[in-house]
């Protein structure tokens, strides 16, 4: 496809029929031009994602043997997953923290987008940005920032004892899943925002006079009309947390302790101090793939509930 | 539309939700800044004084003024080419009729939804198999593949909200194809190209993750401020910094941020009051 759009963007220098009938078909090829246009990006994006995860799945086959690598293809890696314990355990957990940490930051969220999508009518651009900017701001120094508040002698625990509340700091706050979950919930808000913003505001407000005018009143017609209407987008933000956090080592590193630990703690580990990169791909695709089929499994299963509601 | 109805009136428990989920998103990394003040080596309440001493040590910190000119010049190239490549993909998914628009569409957003850490040893393997030294480049190729995805975004929002027939105009007067970008569509999606290099920018110099596996000896920002929270009397210094690159990333986003939703906004608004 490249090529014969490469030839055909040549200055028209009369080559023949065969140029000019290229060209003629490029020309009149809408679909060929915007490839055209879009081969560079596209060839960009498609070779740096493609090529190092063909790579990984087959280091994934291999072995580590002190510093060198088994290139013999095998399973042994796989096995060793399913076998251990350890790495289901974590990897349970890593899903367990990332369900809940989305639906965590799609409930706290929901009342924000519908209030932006409903009750600010001015500066509604301002609401917007507010909501959003702390996304773009460093995501290690958020989580830094959550680790000095809920820290033994941190913000909460310092400031509740020089307020005479507590005698002992409280130790449940920092290292624990729970402070996994918030500090993800924080740090990915916009995430859940932004989607459910869109899909509440795309939303036709004279269905929600029609519903009032016959008779629903403000809670039916929320769960009646709004929040069924809403769901694209809730389902939207769920996956959009859900996927990314469950491969997320450095809010665990920083703030989750022995208990909060997760599967990319360990694939983490598997390029640095335990140097076995074949393990760690191995983990990687396991991960992917487990994520993977529970996403399509909820998109599934989310439509066909769309659809009983529609 | 004219009446008011109660479906529109104001909320006050919402009112108040919405303020203090503000308060949730920006209380937290406002103790940066204020312990980056305190003066005690140790973050915790009672606040001991008022110094800025934090900030003066930062002035004779070599190794954080080399990390940060590294993060410049990645964030700078990362930003760019990122950015040229969100336009050429942002002009051909909205100006043109392509097949399977919404395939490659998806495709291109792909890193948005990928673990930064699947990325990140993928192409450390790709690297290390190709023997390419890790280096600064490594973590620019790195980042411009998590920045199209924004930059694409950003710019699709920009050319969907603006007027082919001024570029057919243009076309149909005699300029080519170069001409009609050049005098044409680049004033009108400027905005927005600047918006994907400000946020491209940002991005770039956050990151971390990525960055992790990249980096070889030379270490970005963030790398650097990782290596120094494992000592508790270099925290003060961090949080200095820390408060530092916030202030800016906050005013840099939001300028973004305001230049890219403006477009987007205008055009919006004139259709959207049914």
């Amino acid at each position: 496809m490249t090529e014969g759009t490469n030839v055909a963007l040549a200055p028209a220098d009369q080559q023949g029929s065969r140029t000019s009938y290229l060209r003629a078909l490029f020309m009149r090829s809408e679909s060929l031009r915007g490839y055209a246009l879009l081969s560079p990006t596209l060839a960009v994006m498609l070779f740096s994602m493609c090529a190092p995860f063909a790579l990984m799945v087959i280091m994934s086959f291999w072995t580590q043997i002190g510093f060198k690598f088994d290139t013999a293809l095998s399973v042994t890696n796989y096995r060793e997953i399913l076998d251990s314990p350890i790495y289901s355990a974590l990897l349970i957990r890593s899903l367990k923290i990332s369900g809940a940490c989305a639906l965590a930051t799609v409930l706290i969220s929901y009342p924000m987008a519908y209030y932006v999508a409903f009750h600010v009518h001015r500066r509604k651009l301002l609401w917007i940005i507010l909501m959003t900017l702390p996304f773009w701001t460093s995501y290690l120094l958020r989580v830094f920032a959550w680790k000095i508040i809920l820290g033994y002698n941190g913000v909460i625990n310092s400031g509740l004892k020089s307020m005479g509340l507590i005698e002992q700091p409280l130790e449940f706050l920092l290292y624990s899943p729970t402070a996994v979950v918030i500090t993800l919930a924080h740090a990915w808000a916009a995430f859940a925002v932004l989607p459910i913003y869109v899909s509440l505001e795309k939303i036709d407000r004279s269905l929600l006079e029609a519903a009032a005018d016959l008779g629903d009143g403000p809670v039916l017609r929320f769960l009646r009309v709004t929040l069924p209407l809403s769901l694209p987008g809730v389902m939207a933000a769920m996956l959009l947390i859900f996927i990314p956090t469950v491969g997320d080592y450095v809010t665990p590193a920083l703030v989750g302790g022995p208990d909060g630990t997760m599967i990319a703690n360990i694939i983490q580990a598997q390029f640095g101090k335990v140097n076995n990169w074949p393990m760690g791909a191995a983990l990687a695709i396991s991960m992917m793939a487990i994520v993977a089929v529970i996403s399509l499994a909820y998109v599934w299963v989310s439509r066909k509930a769309t659809e009983q509601i529609g | 539309m004219s009446d008011v109805s109660y479906i529109k009136r104001p909320n006050r428990p919402l009112h108040v939700y919405a303020l203090s989920y503000l308060a949730f998103l920006y209380i937290p990394v406002l103790f940066l800044p204020l312990f980056s003040f305190n003066d005690s080596i140790y973050i915790s309440f009672p606040l001991k004084g008022f110094t800025t001493n934090w900030y003066a040590s930062m002035a004779s910190d070599e190794p954080m003024h080399a990390a940060l000119i590294n993060s410049l010049k990645v964030g700078a190239v990362a930003s760019v080419i990122a950015t040229l490549l969100g336009i050429l993909g942002a002009k051909a998914v909205t100006r043109y009729k392509i097949f399977g628009q919404r395939t490659v569409v998806s495709t291109i957003m792909l890193p948005l939804v990928i673990p930064g850490i699947v990325m990140g040893v993928a192409l450390l393997i790709l690297l290390s198999r190709i023997g390419i030294n890790l280096s600064l480049v490594t973590i620019t190729l790195g980042h411009i593949l998590i920045c199209v995805p924004f930059s694409m975004a950003t710019l699709m929002a920009r050319f969907e909200g603006l007027d082919s027939s001024m570029e057919e105009a243009a076309a149909d007067l005699g300029d080519n194809a170069w001409w009609v970008f050049w005098r044409v569509t680049f004033p009108m999606v400027f905005p927005g190209i600047l918006a994907s290099l400000l946020l491209c920018f940002t991005i770039s110099f956050d990151e971390f993750i990525m960055a992790f596996f990249l980096s070889g000896t030379d270490p970005t920002l963030p790398i650097y401020i990782y290596s120094q929270l494992r000592f508790p009397q270099k925290l003060p210094g961090v949080l200095a910094l820390g408060a530092c690159i916030l202030v800016v990333s906050f005013f840099v986003v939001f300028f973004s941020q305001w230049l890219q939703r403006q477009g987007e906004f205008g055009a919006a608004g004139k259709g959207d009051h049914a």
